[in-house]
């Protein structure tokens, strides 16, 4: 259990060129153990998305090294499984085919695809809307549907960015639950990135707080809170308690450096 | 989506009994965006035509005008069924048909690539917007003559007028299409490691396909125009062509007849597109 399963170290980031070049993140340094659930939190602004993506292998860097299980991170790749805020779900294919699409560009075939498809609808408790298009499916649904997409082929790992973010509060609950508990029954490593403390908190197994004006990681929360984790934690001493510390922890860490 | 919402009845509709008794929770039928009933909305439209129709035929009948600027509804009738009885109307309306399809579909299977390509790849958008975008410009009028004499009178003319008048709206409009499709449809494509190849023809352009099909309905629309412009000006047959005769004889009849014709033809072409939109794409959800 030496070698993590992600490891990012020094990596910096910048848009633009010349004049106009902006930092957006300065020497992030972060290690995913196997299984862990690591979460992304901060002010708009912070880079956490931009470093999402640069995981997803979706933008370049200028410095630093990115690696899974040891080898480089050059391009995007089935080994990292992408849930995106929009859903992006193909609108002109049924949810079914919404995972088979995946599951064949994984290279499976035809019979295989059904299969594990049918599976996974299961999985996060659609079996009955295989057959329904994204028109017809609400914003978590949509949602359950691309996380059943994203686990399908089974990544080495699940990159979450902002997933419940376009969710109203109670759906947003019910699809917190079912992350917990699909992530507590097979044990997968989550790269998650949200503003929202309290999910952070209740997902979480570590909390990394990020600031602005560079974007870097300020500092960083083990959430000890014991699992299976339950609707009913979220009321108890210290759940609260570190939540009012993450909150804390954010709103210092996006004081711009001048205005400090 | 907005008339299928028209015609769900509002509550005010439903039940119009209570309307005095709580004037405060009536909604107002005029203002903007308000939703009015299918029926209500298609009884105004009608009324519209019957009304100038009227108007028309109560002008001409009692010799407001001369039959020679504007004959009666009547006579623009008579007139049809006559060249529709003789084989004339249908011999027009045939080479018309044949003309726009060959010119649009050209045009139309050239720009779809080009579009996707353009809308795509940023090197090919530089080398090829701003030229059709210059293009674009010109007026295709202008290009008449021209037309003529590279081409002769003959197809080839029209099929060229017809192609200068759309493809090169239609390349930008499909590469506006294209440039829409939502850039997190292209990053799963990505994430899922399938190449560029594989992005355009699985995402990228059934993605865009809706908006695509909208652009040929609206560039279809205005071939028509652009097919009456190169045969009034240089043909020996077509629905321009019948247009520009009678004018020399003064059957105005056969003049009117004729532009009432193409609008009933822009507005079939038009509706027909639209309901094999909604066929194609229903599952979207979305279809304009």
């Amino acid at each position: 259990m030496s070698l993590p399963k992600l490891r990012i170290e020094g990596l910096h980031k910048s848009f633009g060129t010349g004049a106009r070049r902006t930092e957006v993140l300065r020497d992030i340094n972060l290690d995913l153990a196997d299984n862990e659930f690591v979460s992304l939190v901060g002010t708009s602004g912070c880079g956490k998305s931009t470093l999402l993506s640069i995981v997803a292998g979706l933008q370049d860097f200028d410095a630093g090294d990115l690696a899974i299980d040891g080898a480089p991170i050059l391009q995007p790749g089935l080994d990292r499984g992408v849930v995106f805020q929009s859903y992006t779900l193909l609108p002109w294919l049924t949810a079914q085919q919404n995972i088979e699409f995946a599951l064949k560009a994984a290279g499976h075939d035809r019979a295989t695809c059904r299969r594990i498809a049918r599976e996974h609808l299961d999985l996060v408790k659609l079996p009955h809307s295989a057959n329904r298009y994204p028109s017809e499916l609400s914003g978590g649904m949509k949602q359950r549907v691309a996380i059943a997409r994203a686990l399908s082929y089974r990544p080495k790992m699940l990159l979450m960015d902002e997933p419940f973010g376009a969710l109203d509060a109670l759906t947003r609950y019910q699809m917190q639950e079912l992350l917990t508990q699909i992530w507590e029954e097979h044990r997968l490593t989550v790269l998650f990135v949200t503003h929202d403390v309290e999910e952070a908190v209740y997902l979480s197994d570590r909390i990394v707080v990020m600031g602005i004006g560079p974007g870097r990681i300020m500092q960083t929360f083990n959430v000890d809170i014991e699992r299976p984790r339950r609707e009913e934690i979220m009321e108890t001493p210290a759940f609260m308690d570190l939540q009012r510390r993450v909150h804390k922890a954010i709103r210092e860490a996006s004081k711009r450096p001048e205005m400090v | 989506m907005s008339e299928q919402r028209a015609t769900k009845p509002s509550p005010s509709h439903a039940a119009p009994g209570p309307v005095i008794k709580q004037p405060m929770r009536r909604r107002r039928s005029s203002g903007i965006g308000a939703p009015i009933a299918r029926s209500r909305f298609l009884m105004i439209a009608v009324a519209v035509f019957a009304g100038l129709g009227l108007a028309w035929w109560a002008a001409t009948g009692l010799g407001l005008v001369k039959p020679i600027f504007l004959p009666s509804p009547g006579s623009v009738v008579t007139q049809l069924g006559k060249l529709s009885g003789d084989g004339t109307l249908w011999l027009d309306l045939r080479t018309s048909i044949y003309r726009i399809s060959v010119g649009f579909l050209i045009a139309s299977a050239l720009a779809i690539p080009i579009g996707v390509l353009i809308g795509s790849f940023r090197t090919w958008e530089a080398a090829i917007e701003p030229l059709v975008d210059f293009i674009r410009y010109m007026p295709v009028v202008a290009f008449v003559p021209l037309s003529i004499l590279w081409s002769g009178t003959g197809d080839a003319q029209k099929f060229l007028i017809i192609f200068i008048g759309t493809f090169f709206q239609q390349v930008l409009m499909i590469m506006d299409n294209v440039k829409r499709v939502p850039a997190d449809f292209i990053g799963l494509g990505r994430t899922l490691g399938l190449p560029d190849r594989k992005i355009l023809t699985r995402i990228v352009v059934p993605s865009a396909l809706p908006g695509i099909w909208d652009t040929l309905r609206i560039s279809l629309g205005w071939a028509w125009t652009w097919l009456v412009l190169a045969e009034l000006v240089a043909a020996t047959s077509g629905l321009g062509y019948r247009i520009t005769v009678s004018q020399r004889y003064f059957q105005t009849n056969t003049i009117i007849g004729y532009i009432l014709l193409l609008g009933v033809l822009g507005l079939i072409t038009d509706q027909v597109m639209k309901a094999l939109g909604k066929v194609l794409f229903r599952q979207e959800g979305h279809v304009q």
